[in-house]
């Protein structure tokens, strides 16, 4: 059994503002991550998979495969756009990186097994670096969704 | 507790398997499958974990641990064509899934059931493409 962990790159903007709340609140909860006009970050995404080795092939998971799907259901959403107002998902949402997480994880439990159709690989963890102080990822205790194979 | 060693070795591989056409390689393994190889400057951390030594304050001497690593992996691996020179990847594709068991079988040995046990091989292909591997006992 091998992990095989794979980083991707997206940009995209927020705004973390709570419609429940006055703006002096939101000012007071977010700080600068409230402001009205919205922020970016150069997010990392890392992901891992777990199984066994291939013995013909030498691998754990089709890079080219695993790519495509984090191309078509990820990155294409999220890079270079403001997720507030571009990713229906966030409309009424706040997009901070732990909503983003679930997101990404539930788009990914999606459609996993019609790209993997076997046991393996299963997807391990998910992990995104919103900047070089903040990281968020998943684990088996806390995730929101189950895994979309037992591991 | 765990103690993790970084070495670096750089060498050339090519993901590709004889038996099957140019096609085929490309699409099992895309732009890695060049047959005249292309390299990489490899990261491999080694995990080991014990308890520290009462008398030395240690899991292992590091320095030892570095002598290992340098000797079986760093130098048979550094500035090589795995796939040429660097057996079982004369027979076995040198992905880094392979790679890693392979410096795991290595290095094994070396940390019987007495001491600290070998926990974790990481290698890094690159700062984008890792692989962990804890043996088979899990």
């Amino acid at each position: 059994m091998i992990r095989l962990t794979r980083r991707y790159r997206f940009s995209a903007s927020h705004r973390l503002h709570c419609r429940e709340l006055s703006d002096q609140r939101n000012r007071e909860l977010f700080g600068a991550c409230n402001n009205p006009f919205g922020h970016g970050h150069d997010y990392v995404l890392e992901l891992s998979v777990r199984g066994p080795v291939d013995e013909s092939s030498g691998r754990v998971v089709h890079l080219g495969e695993l790519d495509k799907l984090i191309r078509g259901e990820i990155l294409e959403t999220f890079q270079h756009k403001n997720i507030n107002e571009q990713v229906p998902e966030f409309a009424d949402t706040i997009p901070s990186t732990e909503n983003l997480l679930a997101d990404i994880e539930r788009r990914l439990a999606r459609r996993w097994s019609s790209v993997f159709p076997g046991p393996w690989p299963a997807l391990d963890r998910i992990r995104i670096r919103e900047t070089r102080h903040n990281i968020f990822e998943t684990s088996t205790e806390t995730s929101t969704e189950p895994s979309p194979r037992a591991i | 507790m765990l103690v993790t060693r970084k070495e670096e070795f750089c060498a050339s591989h090519a993901c590709w398997r004889p038996e099957l056409s140019e096609q085929q390689n490309l699409e099992l393994y895309g732009e890695p499958a060049n047959p005249h190889g292309h390299g990489h400057n490899y990261v491999v951390e080694v995990t080991l974990e014990g308890r520290p030594d009462p008398l030395t304050g240690m899991v292992l001497d590091l320095r030892l641990l570095k002598q290992i690593i340098r000797r079986d992996v760093v130098e048979p691996f550094d500035h090589r064509f795995l796939n040429r020179e660097v057996p079982p990847f004369d027979r076995l594709v040198p992905t880094p899934e392979n790679i890693a068991v392979e410096i795991w079988r290595r290095l094994a040995p070396h940390f019987p059931d007495s001491g600290p046990r070998l926990h974790a091989v990481r290698l890094y292909e690159t700062e984008d493409l890792y692989v962990e591997y804890s043996g088979e006992r899990a």
